[in-house]
Protein backbone atom coordinates (compact mmCIF):
# COMPACT_ATOMS: atom_id res chain seq x y z
CA UNK A 1 0.00 0.00 0.00
CA UNK A 2 0.85 3.47 -1.20
CA UNK A 3 2.49 5.21 2.70
CA UNK A 4 -1.18 7.39 2.64
CA UNK A 5 -4.09 6.38 0.67
CA UNK A 6 -4.83 8.43 -2.28
CA UNK A 7 -8.24 10.79 -2.53
CA UNK A 8 -9.32 8.60 -5.87
CA UNK A 9 -9.08 5.19 -3.76
CA UNK A 10 -12.10 3.45 -1.99
CA UNK A 11 -9.38 2.55 0.73
CA UNK A 12 -9.55 -0.04 2.81
CA UNK A 13 -11.57 -2.59 2.31
CA UNK A 14 -12.37 -6.09 3.54
CA UNK A 15 -14.39 -9.51 1.60
CA UNK A 16 -17.57 -10.55 3.04
CA UNK A 17 -19.36 -13.93 2.14
CA UNK A 18 -22.77 -14.53 1.68
CA UNK A 19 -24.05 -17.84 2.16
CA UNK A 20 -26.27 -19.73 -0.18
CA UNK A 21 -28.22 -22.42 0.76
CA UNK A 22 -31.09 -23.22 -2.24
CA UNK A 23 -29.69 -25.27 -4.67
CA UNK A 24 -28.25 -23.71 -7.75
CA UNK A 25 -28.94 -25.89 -10.90
CA UNK A 26 -26.37 -25.86 -13.37
CA UNK A 27 -26.39 -26.13 -16.93
CA UNK A 28 -23.89 -28.97 -16.91
CA UNK A 29 -27.05 -30.71 -15.53
CA UNK A 30 -25.25 -30.75 -11.88
CA UNK A 31 -26.68 -29.07 -8.68
CA UNK A 32 -24.58 -27.10 -6.47
CA UNK A 33 -26.82 -27.77 -3.01
CA UNK A 34 -25.35 -25.00 -1.48
CA UNK A 35 -22.57 -22.50 -1.65
CA UNK A 36 -20.83 -19.70 -1.07
CA UNK A 37 -20.25 -16.56 -2.81
CA UNK A 38 -17.01 -13.91 -1.71
CA UNK A 39 -17.70 -10.38 -2.80
CA UNK A 40 -16.73 -6.57 -2.11
CA UNK A 41 -18.50 -3.75 -1.97
CA UNK A 42 -17.66 -0.16 -2.44
CA UNK A 43 -20.01 2.71 -1.81
CA UNK A 44 -23.37 3.38 -0.53
CA UNK A 45 -26.33 1.98 -1.45
CA UNK A 46 -29.08 4.69 -1.97
CA UNK A 47 -32.76 4.23 -0.44
CA UNK A 48 -34.04 3.40 -3.45
CA UNK A 49 -31.15 0.56 -4.13
CA UNK A 50 -31.06 1.90 -7.85
CA UNK A 51 -27.44 2.92 -8.02
CA UNK A 52 -25.80 -0.69 -7.49
CA UNK A 53 -23.59 -1.70 -10.69
CA UNK A 54 -21.76 -5.08 -10.31
CA UNK A 55 -18.58 -5.57 -11.58
CA UNK A 56 -17.98 -9.18 -13.25
CA UNK A 57 -14.04 -10.35 -13.22
CA UNK A 58 -12.16 -11.68 -16.01
CA UNK A 59 -10.36 -14.97 -16.12
CA UNK A 60 -7.93 -14.53 -13.90
CA UNK A 61 -9.81 -12.05 -11.50
CA UNK A 62 -11.51 -11.88 -7.99
CA UNK A 63 -13.69 -9.89 -5.86
CA UNK A 64 -11.15 -7.61 -4.90
CA UNK A 65 -11.59 -4.85 -7.69
CA UNK A 66 -10.88 -2.03 -5.73
CA UNK A 67 -8.72 -0.47 -2.65
CA UNK A 68 -5.96 -2.20 -0.22
CA UNK A 69 -6.64 -5.32 1.92
CA UNK A 70 -4.14 -3.80 4.56
CA UNK A 71 -0.84 -2.01 4.82
CA UNK A 72 1.08 -4.83 3.29
CA UNK A 73 -0.87 -4.77 -0.04
CA UNK A 74 2.10 -3.92 -2.47
CA UNK A 75 -1.22 -3.34 -5.38
CA UNK A 76 -4.39 -2.27 -4.87
CA UNK A 77 -7.78 -4.67 -6.79
CA UNK A 78 -7.01 -5.72 -10.13
CA UNK A 79 -9.59 -2.59 -11.54
CA UNK A 80 -8.38 0.10 -9.51
CA UNK A 81 -7.76 2.20 -12.51
CA UNK A 82 -11.37 2.68 -12.86
CA UNK A 83 -12.91 2.29 -9.47
CA UNK A 84 -12.97 5.16 -6.92
CA UNK A 85 -14.35 8.42 -6.13
CA UNK A 86 -14.32 10.88 -9.52
CA UNK A 87 -13.09 7.73 -11.42
CA UNK A 88 -15.11 6.37 -14.34
CA UNK A 89 -17.09 3.52 -11.73
CA UNK A 90 -17.42 6.39 -9.39
CA UNK A 91 -17.89 5.28 -5.94
CA UNK A 92 -19.75 8.59 -4.54
CA UNK A 93 -22.39 7.93 -7.14
CA UNK A 94 -22.34 4.23 -7.18
CA UNK A 95 -22.80 1.20 -4.74
CA UNK A 96 -20.08 -1.16 -6.90
CA UNK A 97 -19.90 -5.22 -6.05
CA UNK A 98 -17.77 -7.46 -6.93
CA UNK A 99 -18.01 -11.31 -6.47
CA UNK A 100 -15.32 -14.03 -7.20
CA UNK A 101 -17.17 -16.23 -9.27
CA UNK A 102 -18.22 -20.09 -8.29
CA UNK A 103 -15.37 -22.42 -9.55
CA UNK A 104 -12.77 -19.81 -8.48
CA UNK A 105 -10.07 -19.96 -5.83
CA UNK A 106 -10.31 -16.72 -4.27
CA UNK A 107 -12.96 -18.02 -1.26
CA UNK A 108 -16.16 -18.66 -3.19
CA UNK A 109 -16.92 -22.03 -3.72
CA UNK A 110 -14.82 -23.82 -6.11
CA UNK A 111 -12.31 -27.03 -6.31
CA UNK A 112 -10.18 -25.49 -3.37
CA UNK A 113 -13.46 -25.71 -1.02
CA UNK A 114 -15.30 -28.47 0.39
CA UNK A 115 -17.89 -30.63 -0.69
CA UNK A 116 -20.90 -30.12 1.86
CA UNK A 117 -21.96 -33.30 1.10
CA UNK A 118 -18.61 -35.41 1.31
CA UNK A 119 -16.90 -32.73 3.67
CA UNK A 120 -14.17 -33.18 1.06
CA UNK A 121 -12.24 -31.45 -1.01
CA UNK A 122 -13.86 -30.47 -4.55
CA UNK A 123 -10.66 -30.21 -6.67
CA UNK A 124 -11.32 -31.52 -10.05
CA UNK A 125 -15.19 -32.45 -8.98
CA UNK A 126 -16.61 -28.87 -8.82
CA UNK A 127 -19.03 -28.97 -11.51
CA UNK A 128 -18.14 -27.41 -14.99
CA UNK A 129 -19.05 -23.57 -14.58
CA UNK A 130 -20.83 -21.60 -17.45
CA UNK A 131 -21.38 -17.95 -17.88
CA UNK A 132 -24.97 -18.43 -17.50
CA UNK A 133 -24.44 -20.33 -14.01
CA UNK A 134 -22.32 -17.15 -13.07
CA UNK A 135 -25.03 -14.73 -13.78
CA UNK A 136 -27.48 -16.61 -12.23
CA UNK A 137 -25.78 -17.49 -8.64
CA UNK A 138 -24.98 -13.55 -8.82
CA UNK A 139 -28.38 -13.06 -9.31
CA UNK A 140 -28.49 -14.82 -5.76
CA UNK A 141 -26.23 -11.74 -4.55
CA UNK A 142 -28.14 -8.95 -6.08
CA UNK A 143 -31.48 -10.68 -3.78
CA UNK A 144 -28.98 -10.56 -0.76
CA UNK A 145 -28.16 -6.93 -1.22
CA UNK A 146 -31.45 -5.88 -2.12
CA UNK A 147 -30.87 -4.76 -5.34
CA UNK A 148 -33.94 -5.87 -7.89
CA UNK A 149 -32.41 -3.88 -10.84
CA UNK A 150 -28.75 -2.98 -11.46
CA UNK A 151 -27.88 0.68 -12.67
CA UNK A 152 -25.12 -1.55 -14.81
CA UNK A 153 -23.58 -4.95 -14.76
CA UNK A 154 -19.98 -3.97 -16.21
CA UNK A 155 -16.98 -6.17 -17.43
CA UNK A 156 -14.39 -6.66 -19.42
CA UNK A 157 -13.21 -9.77 -21.47
CA UNK A 158 -14.98 -12.63 -19.75
CA UNK A 159 -16.69 -10.11 -17.44
CA UNK A 160 -18.40 -8.25 -20.67
CA UNK A 161 -19.49 -11.85 -21.75
CA UNK A 162 -21.38 -12.13 -18.03
CA UNK A 163 -22.88 -8.35 -18.42
CA UNK A 164 -24.28 -9.66 -22.01
CA UNK A 165 -25.39 -12.82 -20.61
CA UNK A 166 -27.34 -10.61 -17.70
CA UNK A 167 -28.95 -8.95 -20.26
CA UNK A 168 -30.06 -11.75 -22.10
CA UNK A 169 -31.36 -13.93 -19.09
CA UNK A 170 -32.46 -11.02 -16.87
CA UNK A 171 -33.54 -8.42 -18.75
CA UNK A 172 -35.57 -6.78 -16.01
CA UNK A 173 -32.63 -6.57 -13.88
CA UNK A 174 -30.40 -3.97 -14.96
CA UNK A 175 -30.68 -1.07 -17.12
CA UNK A 176 -27.27 -0.32 -18.44
CA UNK A 177 -24.80 -3.29 -20.00
CA UNK A 178 -21.08 -2.37 -20.16
CA UNK A 179 -19.51 -4.74 -22.63
CA UNK A 180 -15.57 -4.02 -22.71
CA UNK A 181 -12.94 -5.68 -25.13
CA UNK A 182 -15.49 -8.91 -25.20
CA UNK A 183 -17.02 -11.39 -28.01
CA UNK A 184 -20.03 -13.22 -28.94
CA UNK A 185 -18.25 -16.49 -28.29
CA UNK A 186 -14.77 -17.87 -28.78
CA UNK A 187 -13.07 -18.36 -32.16
CA UNK A 188 -11.66 -21.51 -32.80
CA UNK A 189 -8.52 -19.75 -32.70
CA UNK A 190 -9.22 -18.93 -29.04
CA UNK A 191 -10.40 -22.10 -28.48
CA UNK A 192 -6.86 -23.40 -29.32
CA UNK A 193 -4.60 -20.93 -27.34
CA UNK A 194 -6.96 -22.06 -24.29
CA UNK A 195 -6.63 -25.85 -25.21
CA UNK A 196 -2.91 -24.94 -25.23
CA UNK A 197 -2.98 -24.30 -21.76
CA UNK A 198 -5.34 -26.75 -20.70
CA UNK A 199 -2.41 -29.43 -21.96
CA UNK A 200 0.11 -27.68 -20.24
CA UNK A 201 -1.62 -28.33 -16.96
CA UNK A 202 -2.89 -31.44 -17.90
CA UNK A 203 -0.14 -32.99 -19.00
CA UNK A 204 2.50 -32.12 -16.28
CA UNK A 205 3.14 -35.10 -13.92
CA UNK A 206 2.66 -33.16 -10.92
CA UNK A 207 -1.10 -33.17 -12.01
CA UNK A 208 -2.60 -36.24 -10.12
CA UNK A 209 -5.90 -36.60 -12.24
CA UNK A 210 -6.62 -33.19 -10.32
CA UNK A 211 -5.94 -34.29 -6.79
CA UNK A 212 -2.51 -32.86 -6.82
CA UNK A 213 -3.41 -30.97 -3.29
CA UNK A 214 -3.61 -35.51 -1.60
CA UNK A 215 -0.05 -35.77 -2.62
CA UNK A 216 1.62 -32.07 -1.21
CA UNK A 217 2.24 -30.83 -4.59
CA UNK A 218 0.55 -28.84 -7.36
CA UNK A 219 1.31 -28.60 -11.75
CA UNK A 220 3.65 -25.16 -11.42
CA UNK A 221 5.52 -25.83 -14.33
CA UNK A 222 1.82 -26.51 -16.30
CA UNK A 223 0.75 -23.61 -14.34
CA UNK A 224 3.59 -21.54 -15.43
CA UNK A 225 3.13 -22.54 -19.15
CA UNK A 226 -0.76 -21.52 -19.35
CA UNK A 227 0.30 -18.17 -18.05
CA UNK A 228 2.96 -17.59 -20.19
CA UNK A 229 0.87 -18.10 -23.41
CA UNK A 230 -1.98 -16.48 -22.34
CA UNK A 231 -0.63 -13.56 -21.47
CA UNK A 232 0.84 -13.38 -25.43
CA UNK A 233 -2.12 -13.19 -25.83
CA UNK A 234 -3.14 -10.44 -23.61
CA UNK A 235 -0.33 -8.01 -25.07
CA UNK A 236 -0.05 -6.84 -28.86
CA UNK A 237 2.90 -7.05 -30.93
CA UNK A 238 3.66 -3.40 -30.58
CA UNK A 239 3.39 -3.47 -26.64
CA UNK A 240 6.01 -6.16 -26.55
CA UNK A 241 8.40 -4.12 -29.22
CA UNK A 242 7.96 -1.07 -26.92
CA UNK A 243 8.24 -3.24 -23.37
CA UNK A 244 11.20 -5.46 -24.64
CA UNK A 245 12.61 -5.23 -27.91
CA UNK A 246 15.45 -7.56 -28.51
CA UNK A 247 16.82 -6.32 -25.02
CA UNK A 248 18.87 -9.15 -23.69
CA UNK A 249 19.59 -9.30 -19.96
CA UNK A 250 23.09 -9.04 -19.72
CA UNK A 251 23.52 -7.65 -23.72
CA UNK A 252 25.19 -10.45 -25.24
CA UNK A 253 24.58 -13.90 -26.48
CA UNK A 254 25.26 -17.49 -24.16
CA UNK A 255 24.12 -19.35 -26.78
CA UNK A 256 21.77 -21.86 -24.34
CA UNK A 257 18.68 -21.80 -23.24
CA UNK A 258 18.65 -19.85 -20.49
CA UNK A 259 16.98 -16.37 -20.00
CA UNK A 260 18.61 -14.27 -22.39
CA UNK A 261 15.81 -12.02 -23.94
CA UNK A 262 14.03 -9.52 -21.41
CA UNK A 263 10.75 -10.56 -23.00
CA UNK A 264 11.35 -14.51 -22.10
CA UNK A 265 12.56 -13.18 -18.37
CA UNK A 266 9.16 -11.05 -17.96
CA UNK A 267 6.99 -14.31 -19.26
CA UNK A 268 8.75 -16.49 -17.41
CA UNK A 269 8.40 -14.14 -14.50
CA UNK A 270 4.55 -13.61 -15.30
CA UNK A 271 4.00 -17.24 -15.19
CA UNK A 272 5.81 -17.76 -11.72
CA UNK A 273 4.24 -15.37 -9.92
CA UNK A 274 0.71 -16.89 -11.15
CA UNK A 275 1.70 -20.69 -10.30
CA UNK A 276 1.99 -19.50 -6.80
CA UNK A 277 -1.12 -17.83 -6.82
CA UNK A 278 -3.76 -19.69 -8.74
CA UNK A 279 -5.57 -22.83 -8.52
CA UNK A 280 -5.00 -25.17 -11.68
CA UNK A 281 -8.17 -27.36 -11.88
CA UNK A 282 -10.24 -23.68 -11.67
CA UNK A 283 -7.97 -22.35 -14.37
CA UNK A 284 -9.27 -25.47 -16.51
CA UNK A 285 -12.29 -24.49 -15.28
CA UNK A 286 -12.41 -20.63 -16.12
CA UNK A 287 -11.06 -21.54 -19.80
CA UNK A 288 -13.92 -23.98 -20.24
CA UNK A 289 -16.32 -21.28 -19.20
CA UNK A 290 -14.89 -19.01 -21.70
CA UNK A 291 -14.99 -21.67 -24.34
CA UNK A 292 -18.66 -22.65 -23.90
CA UNK A 293 -20.29 -19.36 -24.04
CA UNK A 294 -22.06 -18.82 -26.90
CA UNK A 295 -25.40 -16.84 -25.88
CA UNK A 296 -26.68 -16.90 -29.69
CA UNK A 297 -26.89 -21.32 -29.18
CA UNK A 298 -29.98 -20.60 -27.44
CA UNK A 299 -31.40 -19.03 -29.87
CA UNK A 300 -31.09 -21.17 -33.29
CA UNK A 301 -27.68 -19.73 -33.34
CA UNK A 302 -28.81 -15.70 -34.10
CA UNK A 303 -27.15 -13.60 -31.78
CA UNK A 304 -29.48 -10.90 -33.34
CA UNK A 305 -32.70 -13.05 -31.88
CA UNK A 306 -30.76 -14.19 -28.43
CA UNK A 307 -30.40 -9.87 -28.31
CA UNK A 308 -34.10 -9.53 -28.83
CA UNK A 309 -34.57 -10.97 -25.31
CA UNK A 310 -32.69 -7.57 -23.63
CA UNK A 311 -34.26 -4.83 -22.26
CA UNK A 312 -31.37 -2.58 -21.20
CA UNK A 313 -28.78 0.13 -23.05
CA UNK A 314 -25.51 -1.23 -23.85
CA UNK A 315 -22.42 0.19 -24.27
CA UNK A 316 -19.59 -1.83 -26.01
CA UNK A 317 -16.05 -0.73 -25.77
CA UNK A 318 -12.77 -1.60 -27.82
CA UNK A 319 -9.29 -1.94 -28.03
CA UNK A 320 -7.97 -1.48 -32.06
CA UNK A 321 -4.65 -3.38 -31.02
CA UNK A 322 -6.37 -6.20 -29.06
CA UNK A 323 -6.03 -9.26 -30.94
CA UNK A 324 -7.21 -11.88 -28.50
CA UNK A 325 -11.51 -10.44 -28.88
CA UNK A 326 -10.39 -7.92 -31.50
CA UNK A 327 -12.48 -4.85 -32.51
CA UNK A 328 -14.31 -6.70 -35.32
CA UNK A 329 -15.65 -8.66 -32.84
CA UNK A 330 -17.11 -6.40 -30.41
CA UNK A 331 -18.40 -4.99 -33.59
CA UNK A 332 -20.44 -8.49 -34.34
CA UNK A 333 -22.37 -7.54 -30.85
CA UNK A 334 -23.12 -3.91 -31.76
CA UNK A 335 -24.55 -5.34 -35.45
CA UNK A 336 -26.17 -7.84 -33.83
CA UNK A 337 -27.63 -4.87 -31.15
CA UNK A 338 -28.60 -2.65 -34.05
CA UNK A 339 -30.57 -5.29 -35.96
CA UNK A 340 -32.75 -6.21 -32.98
CA UNK A 341 -33.57 -2.32 -32.69
CA UNK A 342 -31.94 -1.97 -28.71
CA UNK A 343 -30.20 0.91 -27.62
CA UNK A 344 -26.60 0.47 -28.19
CA UNK A 345 -23.34 2.53 -28.44
CA UNK A 346 -19.95 1.34 -29.12
CA UNK A 347 -16.19 3.17 -29.24
CA UNK A 348 -13.09 1.63 -30.34
CA UNK A 349 -9.91 3.11 -28.17
CA UNK A 350 -6.82 3.69 -30.19
CA UNK A 351 -4.05 2.29 -28.16
CA UNK A 352 -1.30 -0.22 -28.78
CA UNK A 353 -1.74 -2.07 -24.84
CA UNK A 354 -3.37 -5.16 -26.20
CA UNK A 355 -6.19 -6.93 -24.61
CA UNK A 356 -4.92 -6.19 -21.34
CA UNK A 357 -6.47 -2.15 -22.32
CA UNK A 358 -9.21 -2.65 -20.23
CA UNK A 359 -7.21 -2.81 -16.94
CA UNK A 360 -5.04 -0.21 -17.54
CA UNK A 361 -6.00 3.85 -17.26
CA UNK A 362 -5.98 5.18 -20.29
CA UNK A 363 -6.78 9.09 -20.77
CA UNK A 364 -9.12 8.19 -23.95
CA UNK A 365 -10.89 5.28 -22.54
CA UNK A 366 -11.42 6.49 -19.11
CA UNK A 367 -13.14 9.69 -20.46
CA UNK A 368 -15.54 7.42 -22.40
CA UNK A 369 -16.33 5.18 -19.83
CA UNK A 370 -16.85 7.61 -17.68
CA UNK A 371 -19.54 10.11 -19.60
CA UNK A 372 -21.38 7.22 -20.32
CA UNK A 373 -21.59 6.10 -16.17
CA UNK A 374 -22.21 9.81 -15.49
CA UNK A 375 -25.41 10.02 -17.62
CA UNK A 376 -25.87 6.67 -15.82
CA UNK A 377 -25.85 8.08 -12.66
CA UNK A 378 -27.78 11.29 -13.73
CA UNK A 379 -30.46 8.74 -14.15
CA UNK A 380 -30.11 7.58 -11.19
CA UNK A 381 -30.66 10.98 -9.51
CA UNK A 382 -33.26 11.65 -12.20
CA UNK A 383 -35.38 9.02 -10.73
CA UNK A 384 -34.50 9.21 -6.44
CA UNK B 1 -6.00 23.39 -32.01
CA UNK B 2 -5.78 27.11 -33.96
CA UNK B 3 -8.07 29.96 -32.46
CA UNK B 4 -9.56 30.53 -36.13
CA UNK B 5 -10.08 26.76 -36.55
CA UNK B 6 -11.51 26.25 -33.05
CA UNK B 7 -14.14 29.51 -34.54
CA UNK B 8 -14.61 27.76 -37.43
CA UNK B 9 -15.57 24.47 -35.93
CA UNK B 10 -18.20 26.93 -33.66
CA UNK B 11 -19.87 27.48 -36.74
CA UNK B 12 -19.66 24.54 -38.04
CA UNK B 13 -21.52 23.45 -35.17
CA UNK B 14 -23.86 26.35 -35.29
CA UNK B 15 -24.17 25.58 -39.04
CA UNK B 16 -25.63 21.67 -37.86
CA UNK B 17 -28.17 23.35 -35.31
CA UNK B 18 -29.71 25.36 -37.55
CA UNK B 19 -30.17 22.27 -40.65
CA UNK B 20 -31.73 20.60 -37.12
CA UNK B 21 -34.66 22.79 -37.13
CA UNK B 22 -35.41 22.35 -41.12
CA UNK B 23 -34.80 18.65 -40.77
CA UNK B 24 -36.99 18.07 -37.34
CA UNK B 25 -40.08 18.87 -39.43
CA UNK B 26 -39.59 16.22 -42.28
CA UNK B 27 -39.47 13.65 -39.70
CA UNK B 28 -43.00 11.54 -38.80
CA UNK B 29 -43.22 10.72 -35.02
CA UNK B 30 -41.44 7.15 -34.01
CA UNK B 31 -39.75 6.92 -37.16
CA UNK B 32 -36.38 5.00 -37.29
CA UNK B 33 -33.80 7.21 -38.11
CA UNK B 34 -29.29 6.62 -38.46
CA UNK B 35 -27.44 9.98 -38.58
CA UNK B 36 -24.14 10.21 -40.36
CA UNK B 37 -21.95 12.16 -38.61
CA UNK B 38 -23.87 12.76 -35.76
CA UNK B 39 -21.54 15.09 -34.28
CA UNK B 40 -22.25 15.80 -30.68
CA UNK B 41 -25.96 13.98 -30.49
CA UNK B 42 -27.63 17.24 -30.95
CA UNK B 43 -30.42 17.00 -34.12
CA UNK B 44 -30.82 12.76 -32.34
CA UNK B 45 -31.42 14.24 -28.69
CA UNK B 46 -33.98 16.90 -30.07
CA UNK B 47 -36.05 14.34 -32.67
CA UNK B 48 -35.77 11.75 -29.44
CA UNK B 49 -37.59 14.36 -27.11
CA UNK B 50 -40.03 16.44 -29.79
CA UNK B 51 -40.80 13.03 -31.65
CA UNK B 52 -40.05 9.86 -30.17
CA UNK B 53 -37.78 8.78 -32.97
CA UNK B 54 -35.24 5.94 -32.39
CA UNK B 55 -32.16 6.18 -33.66
CA UNK B 56 -27.77 5.77 -33.76
CA UNK B 57 -25.85 8.18 -34.98
CA UNK B 58 -22.27 7.21 -36.15
CA UNK B 59 -19.07 9.26 -35.60
CA UNK B 60 -15.56 9.36 -35.55
CA UNK B 61 -14.67 12.05 -33.06
CA UNK B 62 -14.21 10.85 -29.18
CA UNK B 63 -15.01 14.21 -28.34
CA UNK B 64 -18.46 14.21 -30.36
CA UNK B 65 -18.76 10.78 -28.77
CA UNK B 66 -18.37 11.69 -25.12
CA UNK B 67 -20.91 14.29 -25.77
CA UNK B 68 -23.79 11.68 -27.29
CA UNK B 69 -23.08 9.32 -24.26
CA UNK B 70 -23.40 12.61 -21.84
CA UNK B 71 -26.71 13.01 -23.34
CA UNK B 72 -27.91 9.50 -23.98
CA UNK B 73 -27.69 9.21 -27.49
CA UNK B 74 -26.75 5.97 -28.88
CA UNK B 75 -23.63 6.45 -30.95
CA UNK B 76 -21.77 3.91 -33.01
CA UNK B 77 -17.94 5.20 -33.71
CA UNK B 78 -17.50 4.26 -37.47
CA UNK B 79 -15.75 6.11 -40.16
CA UNK B 80 -18.33 6.69 -43.04
CA UNK B 81 -15.54 5.89 -45.62
CA UNK B 82 -15.63 2.85 -45.06
CA UNK B 83 -19.33 2.28 -46.21
CA UNK B 84 -22.28 0.85 -44.08
CA UNK B 85 -21.98 -2.59 -44.73
CA UNK B 86 -22.46 -3.58 -41.43
CA UNK B 87 -26.34 -2.03 -41.44
CA UNK B 88 -29.41 -4.37 -43.40
CA UNK B 89 -30.96 -2.90 -46.42
CA UNK B 90 -33.65 -0.66 -45.49
CA UNK B 91 -33.26 -1.05 -41.41
CA UNK B 92 -34.23 2.59 -41.08
CA UNK B 93 -37.17 5.04 -42.20
CA UNK B 94 -34.76 7.81 -42.53
CA UNK B 95 -30.65 8.22 -43.12
CA UNK B 96 -29.86 11.72 -42.64
CA UNK B 97 -26.40 13.33 -43.51
CA UNK B 98 -26.16 17.10 -42.31
CA UNK B 99 -23.06 19.26 -43.25
CA UNK B 100 -20.86 15.67 -44.52
CA UNK B 101 -21.43 14.81 -47.90
CA UNK B 102 -18.57 17.32 -49.21
CA UNK B 103 -16.00 16.07 -46.45
CA UNK B 104 -16.32 11.63 -47.31
CA UNK B 105 -14.32 10.33 -49.70
CA UNK B 106 -16.99 8.94 -52.41
CA UNK B 107 -20.03 11.05 -51.77
CA UNK B 108 -21.70 9.18 -54.79
CA UNK B 109 -20.47 5.38 -52.78
CA UNK B 110 -21.98 7.21 -49.65
CA UNK B 111 -25.39 8.00 -51.59
CA UNK B 112 -25.77 4.60 -52.87
CA UNK B 113 -25.51 3.39 -49.27
CA UNK B 114 -27.65 5.90 -47.40
CA UNK B 115 -30.61 4.72 -50.16
CA UNK B 116 -29.80 1.62 -49.70
CA UNK B 117 -29.62 0.68 -45.71
CA UNK B 118 -32.68 3.87 -45.28
CA UNK B 119 -36.34 4.09 -46.80
CA UNK B 120 -35.27 8.11 -47.93
CA UNK B 121 -32.41 9.99 -47.53
CA UNK B 122 -32.08 13.54 -45.80
CA UNK B 123 -29.02 15.42 -46.94
CA UNK B 124 -27.77 18.60 -46.54
CA UNK B 125 -24.59 20.62 -47.89
CA UNK B 126 -23.17 24.30 -48.60
CA UNK B 127 -24.23 25.14 -51.71
CA UNK B 128 -20.60 26.41 -53.73
CA UNK B 129 -22.45 28.01 -56.03
CA UNK B 130 -23.85 30.56 -54.27
CA UNK B 131 -23.20 33.90 -55.78
CA UNK B 132 -21.04 35.30 -52.74
CA UNK B 133 -18.61 31.88 -53.28
CA UNK B 134 -18.57 32.39 -56.89
CA UNK B 135 -17.48 36.15 -56.50
CA UNK B 136 -14.76 35.42 -54.03
CA UNK B 137 -13.31 32.90 -56.52
CA UNK B 138 -13.96 35.06 -59.32
CA UNK B 139 -12.87 38.75 -57.87
CA UNK B 140 -10.63 37.99 -55.39
CA UNK B 141 -9.04 34.77 -57.06
CA UNK B 142 -8.70 33.07 -53.87
CA UNK B 143 -11.06 29.83 -51.86
CA UNK B 144 -13.83 31.38 -51.09
CA UNK B 145 -13.85 31.68 -46.79
CA UNK B 146 -17.65 31.95 -45.71
CA UNK B 147 -20.37 31.52 -42.56
CA UNK B 148 -21.57 28.04 -44.89
CA UNK B 149 -17.70 27.49 -45.65
CA UNK B 150 -15.44 28.63 -42.77
CA UNK B 151 -12.36 27.19 -43.49
CA UNK B 152 -8.97 28.02 -45.34
CA UNK B 153 -7.95 25.85 -48.38
CA UNK B 154 -5.35 23.90 -46.29
CA UNK B 155 -7.72 23.09 -43.21
CA UNK B 156 -10.91 22.55 -45.17
CA UNK B 157 -12.33 18.94 -44.32
CA UNK B 158 -14.47 20.07 -47.45
CA UNK B 159 -12.84 17.86 -50.34
CA UNK B 160 -15.85 17.38 -52.30
CA UNK B 161 -17.40 20.34 -52.39
CA UNK B 162 -20.62 20.35 -55.39
CA UNK B 163 -23.26 22.99 -56.48
CA UNK B 164 -26.81 22.92 -56.09
CA UNK B 165 -26.70 22.01 -59.93
CA UNK B 166 -24.38 19.29 -59.59
CA UNK B 167 -26.34 17.60 -57.05
CA UNK B 168 -29.53 17.51 -59.04
CA UNK B 169 -27.62 16.44 -62.10
CA UNK B 170 -26.45 13.19 -59.95
CA UNK B 171 -29.65 12.39 -59.19
CA UNK B 172 -30.72 12.66 -62.26
CA UNK B 173 -28.35 10.53 -63.65
CA UNK B 174 -28.45 7.84 -60.98
CA UNK B 175 -32.20 7.53 -60.90
CA UNK B 176 -32.57 9.31 -56.84
CA UNK B 177 -35.81 10.89 -56.66
CA UNK B 178 -36.05 14.61 -54.99
CA UNK B 179 -38.93 14.16 -53.08
CA UNK B 180 -38.48 17.66 -51.20
CA UNK B 181 -35.76 20.76 -51.36
CA UNK B 182 -35.32 23.43 -48.89
CA UNK B 183 -32.66 26.23 -50.15
CA UNK B 184 -31.52 28.29 -47.30
CA UNK B 185 -29.60 31.75 -46.68
CA UNK B 186 -27.22 32.17 -44.35
CA UNK B 187 -29.99 32.70 -42.26
CA UNK B 188 -31.13 30.10 -43.01
CA UNK B 189 -34.26 31.07 -43.96
CA UNK B 190 -35.80 31.23 -47.45
CA UNK B 191 -37.35 33.80 -49.68
CA UNK B 192 -38.20 34.76 -53.04
CA UNK B 193 -34.46 34.89 -54.22
CA UNK B 194 -33.75 31.46 -52.66
CA UNK B 195 -36.72 30.14 -54.35
CA UNK B 196 -36.12 31.28 -58.05
CA UNK B 197 -32.59 31.23 -58.30
CA UNK B 198 -31.38 28.82 -55.46
CA UNK B 199 -28.04 27.71 -57.30
CA UNK B 200 -27.40 31.70 -56.80
CA UNK B 201 -28.94 32.49 -53.63
CA UNK B 202 -29.01 29.63 -51.96
CA UNK B 203 -25.77 29.06 -48.96
CA UNK B 204 -27.13 25.89 -47.33
CA UNK B 205 -29.14 22.99 -49.62
CA UNK B 206 -31.34 20.52 -47.68
CA UNK B 207 -32.64 17.44 -49.84
CA UNK B 208 -35.18 14.65 -49.19
CA UNK B 209 -34.38 11.87 -51.78
CA UNK B 210 -35.39 8.24 -52.29
CA UNK B 211 -34.68 5.67 -54.93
Amino acid sequence: MPESIPPDSVGLVEPQTLHVDQPLELECGRVLPAYDLVYETYGTLNAEASNAILICHALSGHHHAAGYHGADDKRPGWWDSCIGPGKPIDTDRFFVVCPNNLGGCHGSSGPLSRNPETGELWGPDFPMMTVKDWVKSQTRLADALGVHQWAAVVGGSLGGMQAMQWAIDFPDRLRHSVVIAGAPKLSAQNIAFNEVARQSILTDPNFHGGRYYLHDTYPRQGLILARMVGHITYLSDDAMRMKFGRDLRSGRFHFGFDVEFQVESYLRHQGETFSRNFDANTYLLMTKALDYFDPARDYEHSLEKAMEQTRCKFLVMSFNSDWRFAPERSREIVNALVQAGRDVSYAEIDTPKGHDAFLLPIPEYTKLFGAYLGRVADEVSAHA
Amino acid sequence: MPEALLDANARGAAARRDDLRLISDWIPRGATVLDLGCGDGSLLASLREERDVNGYGLEIDQDNIAACFEKGVNVIEQDLDKGLGNFQSERFDYVIMTQALQAVLRPDAILDEMLRVGREAIITFPNFGHWRVRAYLGFKGRMPVSSALPYEWYDTPNIHLCTVKDFQVHCQRNDIRIIERTVVNRHHRSGALTRAWPNLFGEIAVYRVTR
